[in-house]
């Protein structure tokens, strides 16, 4: 068996990480019923076990197949999940337990999600002034001018409707909305969707531009490439489940992902392998077992299909949940 | 460490299962009323000139007219017949309407024609158009049925046209064109599939309204006979024994009348949601 | 041999295009896609690819110019020999059908396409909302290997989807071309997957850009 080294993490280091922590998801699995054929009531594991922790001016990507949950993952943080849905799971936000009280509260104020689609702007309501209300100090047309120029906006665009800008300016415009508001914690989903090369490393720089604000940036999102670019972590998410989270520092040195489907993942970009893995994921109405990805793991044994691995802590962030990690 | 926050029952499975019962519920008690008519015979609103002019008893729970008639079984045949005019009126206004939002979807032309057509019928009130045509029919039921008909198309037509503008700038239409699928391949395919719940809702809900017009201009004498046991005709009589102080004459038919009409109404309503969970 | 191959093209004829008079999305474009090649074209969003896909596969008419198939104007009441495939597989299926009803309006479908494109059976009794954009996706491909149909453009086909998918798609679309000796025109944002599966990449400013010298 491989045998990691743990980081030697002092006291005071250990502390001090713990205070810096934004968010911290434990646990974490949200269940929707619906009805199947006829009256059948049919129940879909849409994520079964999420973990996660981000600390103040950090960017995580988390990363997964389309159709894995992603989406709802953000919803279920937020508590804006659909009616026939259960969440269940710790979440604690800068370590104090986020109630339902406490998440109506700082949703919109502390915790800002910025959606995937662009219809989510007042259609009537001039850009900059949606932008403006969300500022509490430095309550200005000019500041907000100032906002609309760092991420590349003309300010002429403060008096223009959202039906009047392009997918691209309204993606600039939820960036500035992130940086006019207060908010520590920022997710975005699927921020590069539809967008060029260019658009994209744009983007991608305006991500930036938010940790430098000290703010936690969560990227959900399912192009690898885009998530190595920005995040400092990247969580890999297989079939409702975190099955890794890697810092990228370790990726930087050489290191390879841990997860037998992160390196298929990686294996299956075009400038790596281009490698098709023979695999569709666990449909969400399926009740897993063994490990998620046993079927599609050529490194899978018998183990794999009997028992679940658990999430295994490598160091302080880092963790895999697979039973040959790294082999 | 766990804390379980929200709602532990899964809403909207038991929200759309109360759903069905209520619009079971409302569909039995509506059957009750429409096809009670089948069973009632000439005798049972026969007069007997013995028992005029009674309050609501046991044994006639409406109260008697003028001429000794049972005012419940009286009340239960207007119903019958004011479904049955409904019913027709309903169906041929759903076709009409369907029609000619299918006409709309052919071309600019047609578009403009329909939607012309709409404004127009909108704009003239449905009750003076109605009381045109079944005047010019010469009344009776022929009359009030396509009276309704024509009058209550155009509202339901322009909720059909702009569901079928939407369905026809769909990507899949487009695709099915050029697959070479023809015309009539997309409106059986495409269209009638998403249109077929808001045809049904929008059936179910013409009913009230033609129900309610039905009573309204056989009240004002431009609609059924007076011979016929409509709802209308019942109120219109009674109204000379208001004053007499015969209350029931008055109060129990309008009462059913106005409960036959929110039956239809939380029918199509519940309908809705059911087909349209949004 | 020459004579054949010079008919067997998608040519682009001196293709000129605007919504709006004063501003001509572009002009002068040539381009021509034999059978069974795969060409990759790239450009910023915005730049009008998709404009040209459509015209390509007469969604759209061209303002100036025209779209030979094979050395003629194709007939508009037939399947269409050039087939789109779009970026949105949940926007190009009817949200009320079963995912069967797909295969039925491509009727005569070869046998073996569902399989190459991982179809699996479970799918088909199922409607668009109970399954993912990428699974849908290879529906829409399917679709567009209908037996009258010779060119294939297809539009960021998998820009929403991961590496794995995306890989497993042009896998198997690059298959089934290669059999059936299709021509392909693949937009993209993405150079490196053009790199992987075109035989030949053109940069569509380019191509605007060597037009407009031209003017």
């Amino acid at each position: 068996m491989h045998v990691y080294e743990l980081n030697h993490e002092t006291q005071e280091e250990l502390e001090k990480i713990q205070n810096n922590l934004l968010l911290e998801v434990k646990n974490l699995s949200l269940t929707i019923e619906r009805f199947g054929k006829g009256w059948t009531r049919e129940r879909l594991y849409v994520i079964r076990d999420f973990h996660l922790k981000i600390h103040h001016g950090e960017v995580v990507a988390i990363v997964g197949a389309s159709g894995s949950g992603k989406s709802l993952l953000a919803d279920a943080i937020l508590g804006i999940h659909p009616k026939n849905s259960i969440v269940d799971g710790m979440i604690k936000y800068e370590n104090e337990l986020l109630t339902e009280k406490r998440r109506k509260r700082l949703r919109g104020n502390d915790i800002l999600l910025i959606p995937q689609m662009t219809n989510a702007l007042d259609p009537l309501m001039k850009v900059g002034k949606q932008v403006k209300t969300l500022m509490k100090q430095n309550n200005h047309q000019k500041a907000v001018k100032q906002i609309f120029q760092k991420v590349g906006l003309d300010p002429d665009v403060y008096d223009q409707i959202p039906s009047a800008c392009s997918g691209g300016m309204i993606r600039k415009i939820f960036i500035a909305m992130a940086l006019a508001s207060e908010a520590k914690l920022i997710i975005a989903d699927e921020p590069t969707n539809g967008l060029d090369y260019e658009s994209i490393d744009e983007m991608l720089f305006q991500i930036k531009m938010l940790e430098k604000d000290n703010k936690g940036v969560i990227m959900i999102t399912h192009d690898l490439e885009a998530a190595m670019k920005v995040a400092d972590k990247i969580a890999v998410f297989y079939a409702g489940e975190t099955v890794e989270v890697v810092d990228k520092k370790h990726l930087k040195k050489g290191g390879k992902f841990r997860h037998p489907y992160s390196r298929a993942l990686w294996n299956a970009l075009p400038q790596n392998g281009f490698i098709a893995i023979d695999s569709t994921q666990p449909s969400a109405t399926e009740k897993l077992t063994g490990c998620s990805f046993a079927k599609q793991c050529p490194k899978a044994t018998k183990k794999c299909k009997i028992e679940k691995p658990l999430l295994k802590e490598i160091s302080h962030d880092e963790m895999v949940r697979c039973f040959y990690a790294g082999m | 460490m766990k804390n379980q926050y929200l709602s532990i029952d899964f809403d909207s499975t038991n929200y759309k299962r109360r759903i069905l019962w209520k619009i079971i519920g409302l569909v039995c008690l509506f059957l009750l009323v429409a096809l009670s008519g089948f069973w009632i015979g000439e005798e049972q609103i026969e007069a007997n000139m013995g028992e005029k002019h009674l309050s609501p008893s046991l044994d006639h729970p409406f109260g008697t007219d003028w001429l000794g008639r049972d005012m419940f079984f009286r009340t239960l045949l207007g119903l019958h017949l004011s479904w049955k005019v409904g019913l027709f009126a309903a169906v041929i206004s759903t076709v009409i309407a369907l029609t000619l939002s299918l006409l709309s979807s052919i071309n600019k032309f047609f578009d403009s024609l329909v939607t012309m057509l709409i404004d127009l019928f909108l704009s003239i009130p449905h009750l003076v158009a109605l009381i045109l045509i079944a005047f010019v029919l010469g009344g009776g039921v022929k009359g009030i049925v396509i009276g309704i008909a024509f009058t209550h198309w155009p509202s339901l037509t322009r909720v059909l046209r702009a569901e079928i503008l939407q369905i026809k700038s769909s990507e899949y239409v487009h695709i099915s064109k050029k697959l070479g699928k023809s015309r009539m391949w997309i409106i059986r395919h495409h269209y009638l599939p998403q249109l077929a719940p808001q045809l049904f809702v929008g059936f179910i809900l013409l009913f009230p309204h033609a129900i309610l017009h039905e009573s309204a201009i056989t009240f004002l004498g431009f609609g059924l006979s007076p011979e016929q046991p409509a709802i209308g005709i019942i109120l219109s009589e009674a109204m000379k024994y208001l004053t007499m102080g015969m209350w029931w004459l008055v109060v129990f038919p309008g009462l059913s009348l106005f409960g036959m009409v929110v039956i239809f109404d939380a029918l199509g309503n519940n309908l809705r949601k059911l087909l349209n969970p949004n | 041999m020459t004579k054949w191959l010079g008919a067997f093209m998608l040519e682009c004829k001196n293709i000129g295009f605007y919504y709006n008079r004063s501003n001509w999305l572009f002009r002068n474009i040539h381009l021509s896609i034999e059978r069974g090649e795969i060409i990759g074209i790239y450009g910023k969003s915005g730049s009008g690819k998709t404009t040209l896909a459509k015209i390509m596969a007469n969604y759209l008419s061209p303002t100036e110019g025209e779209v030979l198939v094979d050395g003629e104007k194709s007939n508009h009441s037939e399947v269409y020999p050039v087939q789109l495939i779009w970026q949105h597989p949940e926007q190009a299926i009817n949200p009320k059908w079963k995912l069967s009803k797909i295969f039925e309006e491509a009727k005569e479908l070869d046998q073996d396409i569902p399989s190459i494109l991982g179809i699996k059976e479970e799918w088909l009794n199922r409607r668009a909302h109970e399954l993912s954009g990428g699974e849908l996706q290879r529906f829409c491909i399917a679709r567009a290997f209908h037996p009258d149909t010779r060119y294939i453009i297809a539009d960021e086909i998998t820009s929403m989807f991961d590496a794995i998918t995306q890989a497993q798609i042009w896998h198997a679309l690059i298959r089934l071309v290669k059999e059936r000796n299709i021509g392909v025109l693949a937009i993209s944002h993405h150079i490196s997957l053009l790199e992987r599966i075109s035989d030949r990449i053109i940069d569509f400013n380019q191509l605007k850009g060597a037009s407009e010298k031209s003017f």
